[in-house]
């Protein structure tokens, strides 16, 4: 908790210079154990877990507030999204989320949070502030990945049983578009330019570019690791980089993440990490990106500028999602 | 009976906006609807279901069979299609027969339901009646889904060009068991075999699987207990069962009791202590509780949300057959089964199933290739294919009848 403080205090002394300046910028990523009811909390800088928190059951999708003095678990056992205060490691409140929440995405505004509810066929969007639900959106089997665009306008579901990228309007919350893509479409992460939308499909094997004005597939990018069954090749995490040079894919039992050029859309290398990778997230300087891997129970970490893995990090029982604050 | 959808699962307001809607369609479209294609209008598609319900069990059994064995997941698997067709402008009905006292031909049930329109017949039946049916409905164009019946000749000698299997033969399924002995290295097999043509025709398999990787079948004997694992009191004829596993040399017993009549009497009863697998204790398998990787525990929840209780093997494979309508007919935008049985084998095809692969048919035999799970009753024990077993086409096509083998020629 101590540490918690002068993080705090490091943050107020030393203002933005923290963000802007070199590689020793300390941020907390802030990792779900899907199995051990936990949230494992990691100093980006040691890379070394600092805390483990305890929240409710079966904890998957994870974010933060925009200030990073909240955070957001989906407690998809307890039909529940439990908030906690990043200074204690206390869950401060729950949010009626509906059943089984899996994954959300918090407007960029700060609220309201849009929660996918696996179990529920929907997406529940939730005022954080009132705890109110403001709507419930019906969308196909098992509602997953949620990728919200730039200007905040579009969300986008993709339904891993249904096989469709969702896009709905944030005004209206209204399905305005549905696009095919392969089988059990996991995650949806638009580009920076909101021009395009990236969904990976675990079963299909491949990551569908969707171009957002037209709502159409524009490309399917394949993967083929030497050694390693095409069936175990499962694409679910994606992260691209701010400038839309490069992209992450993890690829699931694989145990790998793909780097892609995310111009030429053509895959470059694949960086071997621990086993079962699912979800990625960058730091906020976009140096280092964080792997979960949930049979091998840890976090691989990656230098984004040399693509290579830098240290593995144990954390708790089956790793699923990961969030980092810029604090 | 006719169950529409809206019977299936009301729960959400949300939801029951949508079944109006779907309500109210269905009420505008002919029942022929489904040849009409591929305009760009609603496509309705009804399926339909023939099953043969277990009869009720004479006094306390603590896992019979629920008389909607099949049917429930059946039901699901429209539902899911239904929850999909919202975005695609597709709905999908289910018209399921039940064989019972009066009503027991699969044939007459199978020509009702083509003579309303059906074209997609999912069948919950023994090997017989799935072939009986198939060249009843030949000149139909209708496409047979196999749910219930694991017979290897189906996809063999016996094979026809209309049906599709869903569940894995049973040469598969003795595959995948052979497979995990392997991996275990339990070389020698005592094999127990009981009194009915399913149990021959499994320990058929459990031979062939045993020859395929090397195993040895060190002993064989049949049951002439009768069904112990069903009587109540016991102990008279206890100890002559024992001495029946008395000196042999083995590392697993392999039991063929599909009926489930005594299999489960021989584990913890064997003279030397050795595990028991096959239809009982270790058992390959399409389903199980336990399940809940790759998205299991989703479909685990949502079945029971459903009907009210566990998901049985017979249920998931009702509702993947269903799914493989829904998938197909998502895929080619039409529901025309001159369109839809030729693409269910060809590559493009998968079939997500919570297996943690893409299923697809073999060309050769229509059989769906599918992981097989390995379990015992409390807990997932492996998943074949194995790590290590490898094949140029795909490590699925280790498990079963491959291309080089097969015997079915369509004509």
């Amino acid at each position: 908790m101590s540490r918690r403080i002068e993080a705090g205090l490091s943050v107020v002394a030393l203002g933005t210079w923290v963000a802007l300046c070199g590689p020793a910028a300390a941020f907390t990523a802030y990792v779900t154990n899907e199995k051990g009811n936990s949230v494992s909390v990691i100093d980006t800088t040691t890379m070394a877990v600092t805390a483990t928190w305890k929240v409710g059951r079966r904890p998957r999708g994870v974010t933060l507030s925009k200030d990073g003095k909240e955070l957001f678990v989906c407690a998809s056992d307890d039909d529940r999204i439990d908030v906690l205060d990043t200074s204690s490691g206390k869950v401060v409140r729950s949010l009626r989320s509906g059943p089984d929440p899996e994954q959300f995405i918090l407007d960029a505004s700060g609220n309201p949070l849009y929660v996918a509810n696996e179990d529920d066929s929907q997406v529940t969007i939730i005022d954080i502030e009132k705890n109110k639900v403001l709507a419930e959106v019906p969308v196909g089997v098992e509602p997953e990945g949620m990728g919200l665009s730039p200007d905040g306008k579009i969300l986008v579901n993709t339904s891993e049983t249904t096989n469709m990228a969702h896009f709905i309007d944030t005004k209206t919350f209204q399905v305005i578009d549905n696009v095919l893509v392969d089988a059990r479409p996991r995650f949806a992460e638009f580009t920076a330019d909101g021009k395009f939308l990236w969904v990976s499909a675990e079963v299909g094997g491949t990551v569908s570019v969707i171009d957002v004005a037209q709502r159409r597939v524009i490309k399917k990018i394949t993967f083929k690791i030497p050694s390693v069954n095409d069936e175990a090749i499962q694409p679910v995490g994606i992260r691209i980089t701010r400038d839309g040079t490069k992209a992450f894919v993890a690829l699931g039992p694989a145990n790998r993440v793909a780097v892609i050029d995310a111009k030429t859309y053509a895959v470059e290398k694949y960086l071997p990490v621990g086993q079962r990778v699912w979800q990625l997230a960058f730091t906020p300087d976009q140096k280092q990106l964080f792997t979960t891997n949930g049979t091998s129970n840890d976090v691989s970490v990656i230098d984004v500028a040399s693509e290579k893995v830098i240290k593995s990090i144990p954390v708790g029982l089956l790793p699923w999602g990961v969030a980092i604050a810029p604090n | 009976m006719h169950h529409p959808a809206a019977e299936i699962r009301v729960r959400r307001p949300a939801r029951r906006r949508w079944l109006r809607a779907g309500l109210a369609l269905l009420a505008l479209m002919p029942p022929a609807a489904w040849a009409q294609q591929p305009a760009p209008g609603p496509i309705d598609t009804p399926i339909g279901l023939i099953y043969r319900p277990q009869p009720a069990p004479s006094s306390y059994d603590a896992e019979a069979a629920p008389e909607d064995e099949g049917l429930a997941g059946a039901r699901m698997g429209i539902a899911d299609n239904n929850t999909t067709g919202r975005f695609t402008k597709q709905t999908y009905t289910l018209d399921d027969v039940a064989l019972t006292g009066d009503k027991p031909d699969p044939v007459a049930a199978a020509r009702e339901l083509v003579g309303k329109g059906i074209r997609y017949l999912v069948l919950a039946l023994p090997a017989d009646a799935v072939l009986a049916v198939s060249d009843a409905v030949k000149d139909t164009g209708a496409v047979v889904l196999n749910a219930g019946a694991p017979d290897d000749r189906l996809r063999g000698a016996d094979c026809r060009a209309n049906v599709f299997h869903i569940l894995p033969s049973r040469a598969m399924l003795t595959d995948a068991l052979a497979q995990y002995l392997t991996v275990m290295r339990w070389r020698k097999i005592f094999l127990i075999v009981g009194p009915t043509d399913g149990d021959k025709a499994y320990a058929d398999a459990v031979r062939n699987s045993a020859r395929k990787f090397a195993l040895k079948i060190t002993a064989e004997k049949p049951w002439t207990f009768g069904p112990l694992a069903k009587a109540r009191g016991d102990t008279p004829t206890r100890a002559e069962a024992m001495v029946f596993t008395r000196g042999l040399d083995y590392d697993m017993a392999i039991v063929a009791d599909e009926e489930g009549d005594w299999g489960d009497y021989v584990p913890y009863r064997t003279v030397d202590p050795r595990p028991v697998g096959g239809t009982q204790a270790l058992t390959p398998t399409t389903w199980s509780p336990v399940l809940e990787t790759w998205g299991a525990a989703q479909a685990q929840n949502r079945f029971r949300r459903l009907a009210g209780r566990l998901m049985r093997p017979l249920d998931y494979q009702a509702w993947a057959a269903v799914r493989t309508v829904g998938e197909a007919v998502t895929a080619k935008k039409t529901n025309d089964p001159a369109a839809i049985a030729p693409f269910l084998s060809e590559p493009e095809f998968t079939l997500p199933a919570y297996k943690g692969v893409p299923l697809s048919f073999r060309p050769w035999d229509h059989q769906l290739r599918q992981a097989i799970i390995v379990v015992q009753p409390k807990a997932l024990v492996s998943v074949a294919p194995e790590q290590g077993f490898l094949h140029q086409r795909t490590p699925l096509d280790t498990l079963g009848v491959d291309l080089p083998e097969t015997t079915c020629k369509f004509k």
